[in-house]
C-alpha cells in the first residue's frame, strides 16, 4: 500500500473529527471509522507505519492510529491477530 | 398487453369532494373538478375529442367534444366543462352529431387522404374520430386552399414533422410546455396560416427542442411521428419495464413487434415519470442491438494477445481456474469484484453474494463509489438511513426549492420538467452551483436566488446558510429539540453561530455576496416547505460526505424533513445507484446497510448462504487500484462498470489494470476496461432481462424482459455460471427467486417481491410488514436511527489549490445527450447533439490566452495533460472551466486528480487545478491512448473462433 496515500487519508479522517471539541471523542471518531471502512491491511500498513514513527501524520490520527496498534497488539496477544 | 393507452381527455382532479352527476342517463360521482369529458370517460361514455388528452390540460379548441346539459345554453366543450351536482349531460343525439360531422367535415377537407399508406394508420385519432362520429363525406371538397404541400421537417433524427398532417389541435404545443417546460414550439399565424412551428420558424434541430419527445407522443395524427414507426410499422404489442439511463427510473412501455423494439414511449403510469421521458430514455435504445456488441465470451491470455472466441463452458471455466490460482498463490484477498449500477438489484445481489460467499472476502464495491457513496455515509450519519426522503412528487407540494450541485435538466431531465413546473406554480428557486445552469434562467424559471460559489467550497456555504438560520432566529427549535439529540443540536448551533461560519466571513472563500447568502438562507427558513435537491456537485469533493452531512443538518434544523414538500434529495447519477447500494455492494455493508462486523446480520446471512463470511471491511475501488500496484491484488470480476474510463487519474488506473492477472469483464461492449481484460463474458442490456431497479426515490421497479439476451443468458444467470465454477453453488431459476432471498434478509424490503411489483407497478423502500404498500415519505413520526443527528462541519479547503502554474479549476458534469461514459448514448444519434466533449471557458480567460471558440486547446494539472475544443462562454464563472466526460479519447480523467472524500473515497472529480492553453496536436497520452485503442480493436477484429 502507498503509504504517503494512507497518511494523507487518515489526516484528511482526523481534519473531519477535529472539529469535535473533545480530543478525545475526536480521536474515538477517527480510530472508529478506521476500523470500520478501512481494509486489514490498510490498517496494518498504517499501523506499522506509525510503529515506525508515524511521520506525516497528525496528531489527531497518530493518537487514532495508535488506539488501532493496542487493538492490535492484543489481538495478536490473543492469538486472533 | 395493448399498445394503446385509454385516455380520459382530462387530467384527473385531486379534490376529495365527490360530485354526483348524469351522463346519457347512468349516474356518475367524481371528485370535484373533474371535466364531464373524464366522468364520462370514467364510465365508459367515449365524447369524440381531438384537442384533449389526459396528459394535458384542456384547451376546448376542437369543439368535437361538445355536449348539451339540461338547463344549460348552448353546447358547452365537455373538456373544459367540469362537472356539478346533480348536472344532466347528453353526449349524443342528433345536434350534436351534426355540428361533429361539420367539425370533421373541415378537419378533413384539408387533410391528405392517405391513410392506408400512413404511418398512424391502425393509431390515428382524428381516423378513429372520423369513424365515431360517422363522417361519409366533405362537402367542401379537396379542391380549396390547403396545406397539404406543405414541407416536412426531418431534421430530427428520431421523428419528423409533416405539417401536411397537422390539424393544429396545440397538443404538441402544450405538451412542450406543460409537460416539458421547455417552450420551444409555438403556433405561428392566425386563422387559417396557423401552424405549428419550432423556435422562431426553425427545424426542430435548430430549435429549443430537447428531443424529449412529450410533443410527438400528445400528436393525435402522423404530424409528428418517431421515424422507427415509419420504418417499422406500428407495434403489436407493449411490455412495460423501467429505463436503463438515469436515477429517476422511468417507467416505459416497450412497444414491440415480435422480439423487436419498435418504440419506447413512457408509461402514463409510471410513478416516476408520469408518461413523461427525456430524449434518452425515449429515443436512444438503439445501442442495444449496436453491431459493436459482442455476443460471444472471449478469454486471452496475456492483454497483448488476440482475442479467442470460445464456448461459455470454457470461458467461465478459465475465469474460475484464473481465479482460483491467484487466491491459491496470493490469498484470499488478492480477488475481488464490482457490483454495477447499470445492471439490476437482482445482479448487484447476486455479484456481492459470490464475493463474499465464493471469493471470501468483502473486496466488492461498485460505481457508487466514485458518485454518490458520500450520501450513504452522511445520511446514515445524520438521519440513519443511506437514501434520499421523499418521492419525486412531493416536489407538488415543495414552496421553496434549494438546488445545490445538481443540473437536473440535464442529468435528471424528467424530474427537472416537473421540478420546472412547481416553479412556474410559483415555488421559489436557490440554485447553488459554480455555473449558470438552465435552471438559473430559461423560459418562464428563474432562479430567485444563484450562489455562483467557487468549485470546492460546498461546505463553506452550507455553514454560512446554517450561520444564518442559528443567528437570526430562524431554527425550528420545536421541531429540532423533539426530533433530534438535543447535544448534538446544541454542539451545532454553537459551531455554525461562530463568526467563521459567517456569510461575511466566508465570502471570500466562496466568492458568493454575504448578502446574497443571508437572504437566500432567510428564504428558505421562513418561505413554507423546502427542499433540498443535490447532485454529484455535491458529493464528487475531498468534502462530500461533509457536505451530505451539512445539507441534512439544515433539513433538520429547519424542521424540513418527515412530510411531503421537503426532505434531503440526492439526484442519483445513474439508474440503480440506490439499488446497487441496496444490495451490499459496498465492502463493509452486507445487503440492508449492515455492516460486516455486526455478527447477528452476518448470522442470518451465514444461515441462508451457508458458508461463513469475513468480518472485517474489504477494499473500495481505489484501494483496489493501490493493492493490485503493490501487487497484493490480482484479480478483478468487473460486471457493467468502465473503470478505465470512468475513475479519476486514468494513468494510475490503467497502470492498476495492467499489473492485475485476471480481469473478467462482463458487459455489451469491449468498453475501455475490456482493452486490459483477460476473459468477455457478453452481458444482456435491459431490454433482455428480467429484475429490478431502484431509483433516487428508493422505487424499486421492474425491468422485464422484452427480447431474447443476443448472448444466451442474462447477466445473472452469468455470475450464476462463474459461481458453480468457482465451487459455490447457485441455483436461481429466475430473477423473482433471487428477490425472493433479498426480501427474506433485509429487513426494509420483506414485502418485496415480482408478484407484488406486477400488482403495485412500483414501490418504495421500506416496504415490510410495517409498510406494505412501500414508504414514500421517510422519517415521518421518528427517524430510522431515533433520534436526528447533528454533526459538526468544518470547512476544510481541498488540497487541490491553483497556482501560478495551475491558475484555473476544471470542474466536470453530463449533458443532456449523452449518459455517463457514453458506451450507450454514443452508439445512438444522441451523438448529433454532442459529438465531442468540449472545454467550457469564460471569455475573460480565452481571451488572455488568446483562445477563440472552436480552437484546440491543452489542459493541464498535476495528475496529466489532454487536449479539447474550446467553447467560449460566459455560463462558467472566470478562472473556472468544465467539460464533460462522454468519449473515452477526451480523457478528462487523466487531468482529475486522487483527492478524495475523507469518508468515502469518493473522487474529487469537482476540482482540478490546470492551465489551458492553445494547442495544434492531441496529448501525449491521446497519442498513446489512440495507439493502445486501436492496438486492442486490432486484437478483437483478429478473434478466432472455436465456437459456432
Amino acid at each position: 500500500m502507498d503509504i504517503e496515500n494512507l497518511v494523507k487519508m487518515a489526516n484528511n479522517i482526523g481534519q473531519f473529527f477535529s472539529a469535535e471539541p473533545d480530543i478525545n471523542v475526536a480521536t474515538d471518531g477517527v480510530a472508529d471509522h478506521l476500523k470500520r471502512f478501512w481494509e486489514l491491511r490498510m490498517r496494518l500498513a498504517i499501523i506499522k507505519h506509525y510503529q515506525s514513527g508515524g511521520a506525516g501524520l497528525s496528531d489527531i490520527s497518530k493518537a487514532a492510529v495508535a488506539i488501532l496498534a493496542a487493538e492490535q497488539e492484543k489481538l495478536v496477544n490473543a492469538g486472533n491477530g | 398487453m395493448a399498445v394503446r393507452d385509454c385516455d380520459l381527455g382530462t387530467p384527473a382532479s385531486d379534490s376529495s369532494k365527490q360530485v354526483t352527476l348524469e351522463i346519457d342517463g347512468f349516474r356518475v360521482t367524481v371528485p370535484e373538478g373533474t371535466s364531464v369529458m373524464r366522468a364520462a370517460a370514467s364510465v365508459g361514455i367515449q365524447i369524440p375529442k381531438l384537442c384533449a388528452t389526459d396528459s394535458l390540460e384542456p384547451f376546448g379548441s376542437c369543439r368535437l367534444c361538445l355536449v348539451q346539459v339540461e338547463g344549460g345554453r348552448g353546447l358547452p366543450a365537455s373538456c373544459t366543462t367540469p362537472v356539478a351536482e346533480g348536472m344532466k349531460v347528453c353526449t349524443q343525439n342528433d345536434r350534436l352529431a351534426d355540428v361533429r360531422r361539420g367539425v370533421m367535415e373541415l378537419y378533413i377537407s384539408d387533410h391528405p387522404l392517405d391513410c392506408l399508406t400512413c404511418s398512424a394508420n391502425g393509431n390515428c385519432e382524428l381516423q378513429d374520430m372520423a369513424g365515431a362520429v360517422g363522417l361519409r363525406e366533405v362537402r367542401y371538397g379537396y379542391e380549396g386552399e390547403n396545406h397539404l404541400k406543405a414541407e416536412k421537417d426531418t431534421s430530427n433524427p428520431y421523428f419528423q414533422f409533416d405539417p401536411s398532417k397537422c390539424i393544429v389541435c396545440s397538443r404538441c404545443v402544450r405538451a412542450c410546455e406543460e409537460v416539458q417546460g421547455t417552450f420551444a414550439l409555438t403556433i405561428d399565424g392566425r386563422g387559417f396560416d396557423s401552424k405549428v412551428s419550432p423556435g422562431q420558424n426553425q427545424d426542430f434541430m435548430d430549435s429549443e427542442c430537447v428531443s424529449c419527445g412529450a410533443c410527438v407522443q400528445a400528436c393525435p395524427t402522423a404530424t409528428l411521428m418517431e421515424k422507427s414507426v415509419i420504418d417499422k410499422g406500428q407495434p403489436e404489442h407493449s411490455v412495460i419495464t423501467t429505463c436503463a439511463y438515469c436515477g429517476v427510473g422511468c417507467s416505459f412501455k416497450a412497444e414491440m413487434k415480435g422480439a423487436e423494439v419498435v418504440r419506447m414511449v413512457p408509461n402514463k403510469d409510471g410513478h416516476a415519470n408520469h408518461g413523461h421521458s427525456c430524449v434518452k430514455g425515449r429515443f436512444a435504445f438503439g445501442y442495444a442491438t449496436h453491431k459493436d456488441r459482442i455476443t460471444k465470451p472471449m478469454i486471452r491470455q496475456r492483454i497483448t494477445d488476440p482475442w479467442k472466441e470460445v464456448s461459455w463452458e470454457e470461458a467461465i471455466s478459465y475465469a474460475a481456474s484464473e481465479f482460483k490460482r491467484i487466491q491459491a498463490k496470493y490469498g484470499r484477498d488478492s480477488v475481488g469484484g464490482l457490483t454495477s449500477s447499470r445492471c439490476t438489484n437482482e445482479e448487484a445481489y447476486l455479484v456481492q453474494k459470490l464475493v463474499r460467499a465464493a471469493f471470501g472476502n468483502n473486496n466488492v464495491d461498485t460505481c457508487a463509489r466514485v458518485c454518490h457513496s458520500p450520501t450513504g455515509y452522511g445520511l446514515k450519519q445524520t438521519l440513519g438511513e443511506s437514501a434520499g426522503t421523499q418521492t419525486f412528487d412531493s416536489i407538488r407540494k415543495s414552496d421553496v426549492i434549494l438546488v445545490i450541485g445538481a443540473n437536473p435538466t440535464d442529468g435528471h431531465p424528467v424530474f427537472g420538467s416537473a421540478m420546472k413546473r412547481r416553479i412556474r406554480e410559483g415555488a421559489r428557486l436557490i440554485v447553488a452551483d459554480p455555473r449558470d445552469i438552465d435552471l438559473v434562467r430559461s423560459p418562464h424559471v428563474q432562479a430567485d436566488y444563484h450562489l455562483k460559489l467557487r468549485p470546492g467550497t460546498n461546505v463553506a456555504l452550507v455553514n454560512s446558510l446554517a450561520h444564518v438560520v442559528v443567528t437570526e432566529g430562524l431554527a425550528n427549535e420545536a421541531f429540532a429539540l423533539e426530533r433530534c439529540e438535543p447535544e448534538s443540536f446544541d454542539k451545532w448551533k454553537t459551531f455554525v453561530s461562530q463568526e467563521r461560519n459567517s456569510p461575511e466571513a466566508m465570502e471570500e472563500t466562496t466568492g458568493v455576496s454575504a448578502t446574497l447568502v443571508r437572504e437566500a438562507a432567510r428564504l428558505f427558513a421562513t418561505g413554507g416547505n423546502a427542499a433540498i435537491y443535490y447532485g454529484l456537485g455535491v458529493t464528487e469533493h475531498s468534502q462530500g460526505s461533509t457536505t451530505v452531512i451539512g445539507i441534512a443538518n439544515l433539513a433538520m434544523a429547519t424542521g424540513n424533513v418527515g412530510r411531503e414538500g421537503v426532505g434531503v434529495n440526492p439526484l442519483r447519477g445513474q439508474n440503480n445507484v440506490q439499488g446497487s447500494c441496496d444490495m451490499g455492494s459496498f465492502p463493509h455493508e452486507l445487503p440492508g446497510y449492515r455492516h460486516v462486523s455486526d455478527s447477528t446480520t452476518r448470522r442470518v446471512f451465514e444461515s441462508v448462504w451457508g458458508v461463513t463470511l469475513e468480518s472485517e471491511p474489504g477494499l473500495r475501488i481505489p484501494n483496489m487500484f493501490g493493492a493490485a500496484m503493490e501487487g497484493s491484488f490480482k484479480g478483478l470480476y468487473c460486471e457493467g462498470e468502465d473503470i478505465a474510463q470512468s475513475d479519476p487519474d486514468t494513468q494510475h488506473v490503467h497502470a492498476a489494470l495492467r499489473a492485475m492477472e485476471c480481469v473478467v469483464v462482463q458487459d455489451l461492449f469491449l468498453n475501455e476496461t475490456a482493452k486490459f481484460a483477460h476473459v468477455f463474458l457478453p452481458g444482456a442490456s435491459f431490454l433482455e432481462k428480467s429484475g429490478t431497479f431502484t431509483n433516487a426515490e428508493r422505487r424499486i421497479s421492474p425491468v422485464r424482459r422484452v427480447m431474447p439476451p443476443l448472448a444466451g443468458y442474462e447477466d445473472w444467470e452469468v455470475t450464476q455460471l462463474l459461481s458453480n465454477a468457482l465451487g459455490y453453488p447457485m441455483n436461481y431459476t429466475h430473477a423473482s427467486e433471487i428477490m425472493d432471498e433479498i426480501a427474506s434478509l433485509v429487513p426494509t424490503f420483506t414485502g418485496v417481491s415480482f408478484a407484488k411489483l406486477d400488482q403495485l407497478g412500483s414501490v418504495q423502500w421500506p416496504c415490510n410488514e410495517q409498510a406494505p404498500n412501500g414508504t414514500p415519505t421517510m422519517h415521518v413520526d421518528a427517524f430510522v436511527r431515533g433520534k436526528g443527528r447533528f454533526m459538526l462541519t468544518e470547512y476544510v479547503a481541498t488540497p487541490e489549490r491553483t497556482s501560478g502554474k495551475f491558475p484555473l479549476i476544471l470542474t466536470t458534469g453530463r449533458i443532456l445527450s449523452q449518459y455517463n461514459v457514453g458506451a450507450q448514448t454514443r452508439r445512438t444519434a444522441n451523438s448529433i447533439w454532442h459529438s465531442e466533449d468540449r472545454l467550457e471557458l469564460h471569455p475573460h480567460d480565452a481571451e488572455n490566452r488568446g483562445i477563440n471558440d472552436g480552437d484546440w486547446v491543452g489542459i493541464k494539472s498535476r495528475a496529466g495533460e489532454t487536449v479539447l475544443r474550446a467553447t467560449v462562454t460566459e455560463r462558467v464563472q472566470p478562472g473556472v472551466v468544465y467539460t464533460t466526460f462522454h468519449f473515452p479519447e477526451s480523457g478528462a480523467n487523466v487531468i482529475t486528480t486522487d483527492n478524495s472524500d475523507w469518508a468515502t473515497n469518493c473522487p474529487e472529480y469537482k476540482v482540478t487545478a490546470v492551465q489551458v492553453t492553445k494547442v495544434t496536436g492531441p496529448s501525449e497520452w491521446q497519442r498513446s491512448y489512440r495507439e493502445f485503442s486501436e492496438e486492442q480493436q486490432g486484437l478483437l477484429e483478429q478473434r478466432t473462433a472455436t465456437v459456432d
